[in-house]
């Protein structure tokens, strides 16, 4: 069967992502890696050195910029492949209804 | 919806408020809460409110297919025309230090024109997706809908 794969692959990939999980320090913990590598430096610097009060905005736009250019590629293509999905679905239903349409027609004739 | 007049009234007086919201969280997102991913939601809402009350014509009418798909791929390439024109000037991919004579200054520059990226590419998404599940259902619901539907919509 097709299915014992993908079982197996899901379970793998769960497993990991749960152990993964048990590793990560607790919320809030103020000790914790990304909480003392540059975010201390981030919240310190980014009033004094950009002059823009959002720390928020300065962290997105600014010291994130590749990041949030990724975000905005991948809402872009994800709205481009449900564009690109329905737009084809659409033609068919329309298609659909165009070839429907033509042998009802006379059908309908018959009837009235 | 067209003939509930609470509605209509109701649609054109918040019509325009919203968008001005919008820009407002557009544009104040260097100062308090906002930026490009909110705003343009906000703004693709009173659209997809217009078109929800008004019928999905009006609202093609007022967005047309090929407007949408430019405010889709044009917010992509402002955010990356930005990114490029600070390595036309000597910097680095998306460093807006260098975009004007002053460095903070070059930053605010370079954050509001890249949240506006953000806001038009996610408004484009927003009203695109609208629009497309909108007319998937009505094409659908026109071509299941037998001999009368067609007729309907052929009108």
């Amino acid at each position: 069967m097709h299915i014992l794969p993908a079982l197996v692959i899901c379970i793998v990939a769960g497993l990991l992502l749960i152990v993964a999980a048990i590793e990560l320090p607790p919320v809030g913990d103020p000790s914790a890696a990304p909480h003392v590598h540059v975010a201390p430096r981030y919240l310190e610097e980014s009033g004094s050195f950009l002059h823009i009060p959002n720390v928020v905005t300065t962290v997105l736009a600014s010291y994130r910029g590749f990041d949030t250019f990724g975000e905005t590629v991948v809402v872009f293509t994800a709205g481009l492949g449900v564009l690109v999905l329905l737009a084809g679905k659409t033609r068919t239903a329309l298609r659909r209804r165009d070839d429907a349409s033509g042998q009802p027609g006379e059908k309908g004739g018959g009837d009235a | 919806m067209r003939d509930n007049p609470i509605l209509r009234v109701t649609a054109k007086i918040l019509f325009a408020p919203i968008i001005v919201f919008g820009l407002y969280v557009q544009f104040h997102g260097d100062y308090g809460p906002g930026g490009g991913f909110q705003a343009g939601v906000i703004i693709a809402a009173a659209f997809i409110l217009h078109a929800l009350i008004f019928g999905l014509e009006a609202g093609r009418r007022l967005v047309p297919g090929w407007a949408n798909l430019a405010m889709l791929a044009g917010g992509v390439i402002v955010y990356g025309g930005v990114g490029v024109a600070g390595m036309m000037l000597d910097g680095l991919f998306l460093d807006y230090n260098v975009l004007s004579y002053d460095a903070s200054k070059g930053q605010h520059y370079g954050i509001i024109l890249v949240e506006f990226g953000v806001g038009l590419t996610v408004t484009g998404v927003m009203l695109a997706l609208f629009h497309a599940f909108a007319g998937f259902a009505e094409a659908h619901y026109r071509a299941g809908g037998g001999a009368s539907a067609d007729n309907e919509g052929g009108e």
